[in-house]
């Protein structure tokens, strides 16, 4: 069996469960696996990392090296191609890094490339069994691996449900003398951050989220009064965005904000798995839509078939009576 | 700048479900409609755009077979300036790495400065373009959602989480994965397409290319499409049937009980 | 020697009259002819417009529209106002040149001696009077009481008042002159001893008179002679004034409405003279730059007398978008002033839109034709707007929005993207299907009757109850009838409105193909957007009839009976689609459809029949995006409020859907509904079974509308 790395992308030193995904996704084709952490990146902010990652993985990869203080995958590439031995299985998260790193990885070690892959139905010789969605997310397929000279594997943020009690100590092995010099024919330059709100929705452990069904900008209100009872806060799906209906900074999905809440309250939201995608930490999700056949149906634990523009305003004044009944 | 646009014709499934055969090995193709992968239209006019701008050719390609033909048709009628059909029977079957083995090839006969690819297509695997940069040694960037040209070098910006955006200088010749919503692409309707029908569209095959038979195609493919198939639907959410009143006091119910009122 | 003589024969400051009108006629005719030559410079270079056919009914036009005035009393206020004005210019006209003459000669113009004279005179005191205090009222009109549609918003440029109360000045200055000339001529005679004219009574040189009577002769015969210099100069300078701006309807007033387009619902073609078949070789399509468009549009630019009355019946005006059929008719008359100057060489054209028009200004149009209905003097706006679009089109400036749907359209036949096999699956719900059948007509299959469905009906959730409601009345009046099903394709109605005509053609070419196959000897829809489009847009096919007009005809035949209607508390209003009422001229059959029932209650709102307010706009209009304030929908919706109605019946699917959307927008959910004619008359036809009754559905349908 080829021995498995994942690499794990952090921002100055945090990062989410990806780590632990890409674990349980390790384990799926190969349950005996002890896999590797790579991690890369500069100053104390790499070290902190590494130490958080000990708990989890039984060994840590550590590259040091100024070049990588901004993840830039092109300097990330060149130094994975050189400390990675021959025929290895790369794990890598399918997001904007990982679609960046990925595909060009896979040429320089010779191995094997999958993407967004969804779920891993184990090895047969020389060939990982996935499973990875075509067309839109409207069918999904079987693909077959070959694995003999290596695999980068892409996996779908959020696919892989970490492992409960993982523990682990592990040793960090400072790999930063093998890189070499490090130069890029992309450089870096920053990150232009989206317009913030007021709002900051990734810190709410209570989000009224709304979609197309409010169909006007002047129904926001509807949630903005349900939230405000509730102590949440109001996130929203792509088309209200679009529609300018709320800003930017308070969108849900894939192309806006990651959030973790403990409810998540889906108001007149179809479900789409860009919007979805944004959804960590599997939170109790409320959905409300008129429409009996929206996907949302599919993912949430509670659904009612209502029109939000009725339901929510019953729900606030019921919230209000009963803070007003504890108040008392 | 002389800029080569790899694109694709996949079946346009926006507004119809998808069923697979009953040999589960393709889907039902007999009423779909195909068109140009969406992100690869918005390459190309990214493409027509910076020829306006700073001169020179654009040139779309694709690799398929004889049906293929039309999108490079429409982009012509947008206003590229020549297309080419890459076609062989030798690739066949190829994954990715086979279609950016062949476009490597494609690359290498012509001089280009920049390549453009749509971010992805209808696998959903976004990796043609990273795969021909790392062929070919170029510097590559995906996601790109805007492009401005300086000396010698690009400035490009790409679309990260949390709708920001990291900006980055990307030296010249490379690679770049345009992201759809990067411009508005201008509309071609039948009589555009009518007005360059006579227009040739060269046929390039493997020979043509020197590329070999056994790294592409079904041959060299180290990835390989088994089944498709339909997930079972999940179990679904509990629905609440009860009247509005009833409903919204379980919900509420249900909030408090998840740590929900605070 | 003191005294009034002639003008011809007194002399002014030491130059004797005779030449000085001479010199003043000479130069008024001169600059006249010379302006109105470099105004007709861009006509020269327009494209062709065939307007030379049927000149019998075009001179109706003239005399119904330009002699008649018809359209004015439509504002009542503004209307007779401009009708007495009219008729003044009209009498004035003759007294006018003979006054112009006598600066010369001692002349009086045939016919104007004796009796006939002399009632002439009093007619014209008379007129000259009228003028002279419209004048005055108009003025006061626009700078005390300002009419709202008067009002230049900013994005539209500077308000237009002082030029229009300048006008007006000039004009009031024109009848005091000829009056005071009258009067002074008159108070002379009688200081002079001599036989004086007898003005008439009250009018303005009878006031004037008075007013002078006794002044002494020297002043008299000052201001006898000044007056008619006045009178000369501002003749003049009002003739050669008017080429600038609005005043210019006075001369091609006639010629507009002689020319006006003769048959509405149509839409002119890419270029005259070209049949489609050589389209291919047409090298740009539509209006790009000012010479693109045809030289009777440039005269209804001329033409425009910039009252307002388009833009405030317009629904998108209305409703905030960036258009105003008003300015976009002053904005091409302006640009037109500057690119082709009357001093200097003719400027090179640019786009016009970008430079005078924007793109969403070009696309908010719904073709409605509420400008066109209200406009005095028959301005075109719908064919300037497609022929804009497809100048927009032609060029790949479509809104992302609707490029989507011209794809499907171009893919599937529909703007939805949807299989054609599903075109027919409005069939197949399951009460439906059990109880009748729709048959799906070829070549092979015949049937008299064809119900063209069109998109909407067979693929929106909600409209396909139209389709079933249309099926049912059709059955129940026994005609032997089919649809086309996968073989139809979008009628492309909106398509070639939308300045799509490549891709129109070949929908229509194929929809008309499989038409003729089917066998239909006539043609039923219960979409006034595909009728007008099979009416107007198509040709070689059978009659067609919108299904208002069948349930109509078999009222009166006795074959449908109605029974009373279930809520005696349900208000109805009739909306009238702007492709059934006043494109077509359906209005009647679908209000006597309703009154047919027994015990309906039926309210008109305040806008109906040809002032009827579009809903919104149909076919392709639901997927532009336009840059609006408020919907046109909630408008509507808000004016059957106020008309004291809580159903509003349509007889059109788009209608419907901007409809229903509406209420909810404007929170009156509950208060008030929306039904079709189709589906409100299937539901009261009285043998139908209470059990295959939609009725109550159609409410409930209302939910499974997905936003859009």
């Amino acid at each position: 069996m080829p021995r498995i790395f994942a690499y794990i992308i952090h921002r100055s030193g945090m990062f989410d469960d990806s780590g632990a995904e890409l674990l349980a996704a390790a384990k799926r084709i190969d349950p005996t696996a002890t896999p590797t952490a790579i991690i890369a990146g500069w100053g104390p902010n790499l070290d902190a990392a590494c130490s958080s990652l000990q708990t989890s993985f039984p060994e840590i990869w550590k590259i040091a090296n100024e070049a990588l203080a901004y993840p830039n995958a092109e300097v990330v590439r060149h130094a994975l191609v050189s400390i990675l031995p021959a025929g290895s299985i790369v794990l890598v998260l399918h997001d904007h890094f990982g679609i960046d790193l990925a595909p060009g990885l896979s040429i320089k070690l010779n191995a094997a490339f999958v993407s967004d892959v969804l779920a891993i139905e184990g090895v047969e010789g020389n060939f990982l069994k996935v499973v990875r969605q075509e067309l839109g997310g409207q069918v999904s397929t079987h693909a077959r691996c070959d694995i003999s000279t290596g695999a980068v594997i892409n996996v779908r943020p959020g696919a892989f449900k970490p492992e409960p009690d993982v523990t682990a100590a592990g040793e960090v092995v400072d790999k930063s003398s093998s890189v070499g010099t490090l130069s890029a024919k992309r450089r870096y330059i920053e990150t232009i951050v989206a317009e913030g709100g007021d709002v900051d929705i990734t810190k709410h452990a209570v989000l009224v989220s709304i979609g197309r069904g409010i169909q006007e900008k002047d129904n926001v209100v509807i949630a903005e009064e349900l939230a405000e009872a509730l102590g949440a806060a109001v996130s929203c799906s792509r088309p209200v965005v679009d529609a300018k209906w709320m800003e930017k900074s308070r969108q849900v999905g894939s192309s806006g904000k990651t959030v973790k809440p403990k409810v998540y309250l889906a108001c007149g939201i179809s479900g789409a798995f860009q919007h979805l995608a944004g959804i960590k930490g599997s939170p109790f999700l409320i959905a409300i839509n008129k429409n009996p056949k929206a996907p949302i149906f599919q993912i949430a634990d509670v659904g009612i078939v209502d029109d939000i523009l009725e339901f929510l305003p019953l729900l606030t004044e019921k919230v209000r009576e009963l803070r007003g009944a504890a108040a008392k | 700048m002389e800029i080569l646009v790899c694109a694709r014709r996949v079946p346009d499934t926006s507004e119809n479900e998808i069923e697979v055969n009953a040999a589960g090995n393709d889907i039902e193709r007999d009423d779909l409609v195909y068109s140009i992968n969406e992100p690869d239209n918005y390459a190309v006019e990214e493409a027509l755009q910076i020829r306006d701008r700073v001169g020179g050719n654009v040139t779309v390609v694709t690799v398929g077979g004889e049906d293929d033909e039309e999108i490079l048709r429409r982009e012509l009628a947008m206003g590229a300036n020549q297309a080419a059909l890459v076609s062989d029977d030798a690739f066949a079957g190829s994954d990715g790495r086979g279609i950016a083995t062949v476009l490597k090839a494609f690359v290498q006969k012509g001089k280009y400065d920049l390549i453009l690819t749509g971010v992805q297509a209808d696998d959903g695997a976004a990796q043609v373009g990273g795969m021909l940069a790392a062929m070919l040694d170029y510097p590559f960037a995906s996601l790109v959602n805007s492009i401005a040209v300086e000396d010698g070098k690009l400035k490009v910006s790409r679309e990260i989480e949390g709708g920001n955006r990291e900006v980055n200088e990307i030296d010249l010749p490379c690679v770049l994965s345009i992201q759809t919503g990067i411009n508005e692409p201008r509309y071609v309707g039948m009589r555009g397409i009518r007005q360059v029908a006579s227009v040739p569209i060269p046929t390039v095959g493997a020979t043509d290319l020197g590329v070999d038979a056994n790294a592409v195609g079904e041959a060299g493919a180290k990835v390989r499409r088994i089944d498709y198939f339909v997930p079972a639907a999940g179990k679904g959410a509990e629905i609440l049937r009860g009247s509005r009143e009833e409903n919204a006091d379980k919900v509420l119910e249900l909030v408090a009980a998840k740590g929900g009122l605070k | 020697m003191v005294g009034i003589y002639s003008p011809a024969d007194a002399t002014n400051w030491l130059v004797p009259g005779r030449s000085l009108y001479l010199t003043i006629h000479l130069l008024g005719v001169v600059c006249f002819s010379y302006i109105v030559a470099r105004r007709l410079m861009p006509l020269v270079r327009a494209q062709r417009d065939f307007r030379f056919d049927r000149p019998l009914a075009r001179l109706g036009n003239v005399f119904k529209y330009w002699f008649g005035q018809w359209k004015h009393p439509r504002y009542k206020f503004a209307g007779v106002l401009h009708i007495l004005i009219f008729a003044g210019f009209i009498l004035l006209v003759l007294r006018a040149f003979a006054l112009l003459t006598i600066g010369r000669e001692h002349f009086e113009l045939l016919g104007l001696t004796g009796r006939f004279g002399h009632l002439y005179d009093v007619v014209t005191d008379y007129a000259a009077t009228v003028v002279f205090l419209c004048m005055i009222v108009a003025v006061v009109r626009r700078l005390v009481f300002k009419p709202a549609r008067y009002a230049v918003p900013a994005k539209f440029g500077r308000p237009h008042t002082a030029d229009a109360v300048f006008l007006l000045g000039l004009i009031a200055l024109l009848m005091a002159a000829d009056s005071l000339f009258a009067a002074s001529k008159a108070a002379g005679h009688v200081q002079q001893g001599q036989p004086a004219e007898a003005l008439a009574v009250l009018s303005l040189p009878w006031i004037l008179q008075g007013l002078i009577a006794s002044a002494p002769l020297a002043t008299v015969a000052t201001l006898n002679v000044s007056a008619y210099l006045v009178h000369e100069l501002a003749f003049y300078f009002l003739l050669c004034y008017r080429p600038f701006g609005i005043q210019f309807h006075v001369e091609t007033s006639l010629l507009s409405v002689y020319f006006a387009k003769l048959v509405r619902g149509k839409i002119k073609p890419v270029r005259w003279g070209v049949s489609d078949e050589h389209l291919d070789q047409v090298k740009s399509f539509g209006v790009k730059t000012f010479e693109d468009f045809t030289w009777k549009h440039m005269l209804d630019f001329y033409s425009c007398a910039d009252c307002g009355r388009c833009a405030d019946n317009c629904p998108a005006y209305a409703a905030g978008r960036p258009l105003a059929p008003r300015f976009l008719t002053i904005k091409a008359r302006d640009y037109a002033f500057q690119q082709y100057p009357v001093f200097g060489k003719a400027h090179n054209s640019r786009p016009l839109v970008g430079t005078i028009y924007s793109e969403d200004e070009i696309w908010s149009c719904t073709t409605c034709g509420a400008c066109e209905e209200e406009c005095p003097l028959l301005i075109e706006y719908i064919d300037k707007i497609v022929d804009l679009r497809r100048g927009l089109v032609d060029e790949g400036n479509v809104p992302q929005s609707l490029q989507k749907a011209l794809k499907a359209l171009e893919s599937r036949g529909n703007p939805y993207g949807k299989m054609e096999r599903k075109k027919a699956d409005w069939i197949k719900a399951a009460d439906f299907q059990a109880a009748f059948s729709v048959q799906t007509l070829s070549a092979k299959n015949p049937a008299d009757t064809l119900y063209f469905v069109d998109s909407i009906t067979s693929y929106d959730d909600r409209m396909q109850s139209i389709g079933r409601s249309t099926a049912r009345i059709l059955t129940h009046i026994g005609e032997n009838f089919g649809v086309l099903g996968a073989a139809e394709k979008d009628s492309g109605h909106e398509v070639r409105r939308f300045g799509e005509e490549t891709l129109f053609l070949a929908l229509r070419d194929h929809n008309t193909e499989a038409i003729q196959a089917s066998g239909a000897t006539k043609i039923v829809t219960a979409d006034p957007h595909a009728f007008n489009a099979l009416k107007h847009d198509y040709k070689d096919i059978p009659p067609v009839e919108h299904i208002s007009q069948v349930i109509a005809r078999e009222v009166k035949s006795g074959k449908i009976q109605f029974k009373r209607v279930h809520n005696e508390n349900s208000v109805y209003a009739y909306h009238d689609p702007c492709y059934l009422g006043r494109h077509n001229q359906v209005y009647d059959d679908p209000r006597e459809v309703l009154d047919a029932i027994p015990g309906l209650k039926r309210v008109e709102m305040k806008r109906a029949r040809d002032r009827s307010f579009c809903c919104g706009g149909g076919g392709l209009m639901l997927f532009y995006e336009p840059k609006e304030e408020q919907r046109m929908g909630v408008l509507r919706v808000r004016m059957a409020a106020e008309a004291g109605a809580n159903v509003i019946v349509t007889a059109c699917p788009f209608c419907m859907v901007n409809i229903e959307d509406a209420i909810k927008v404007a929170g009156l959910e509950g208060k008030m509904s929306a039904i079709d004619l189709t589906e409100l008359a299937d539901q009261q036809i009285a043998c139908v079974p209470a059990a295959e009754q939609e009725a109550g559905k159609v409410f409930e349908d209302q939910e499974l509308v997905s936003g859009r």
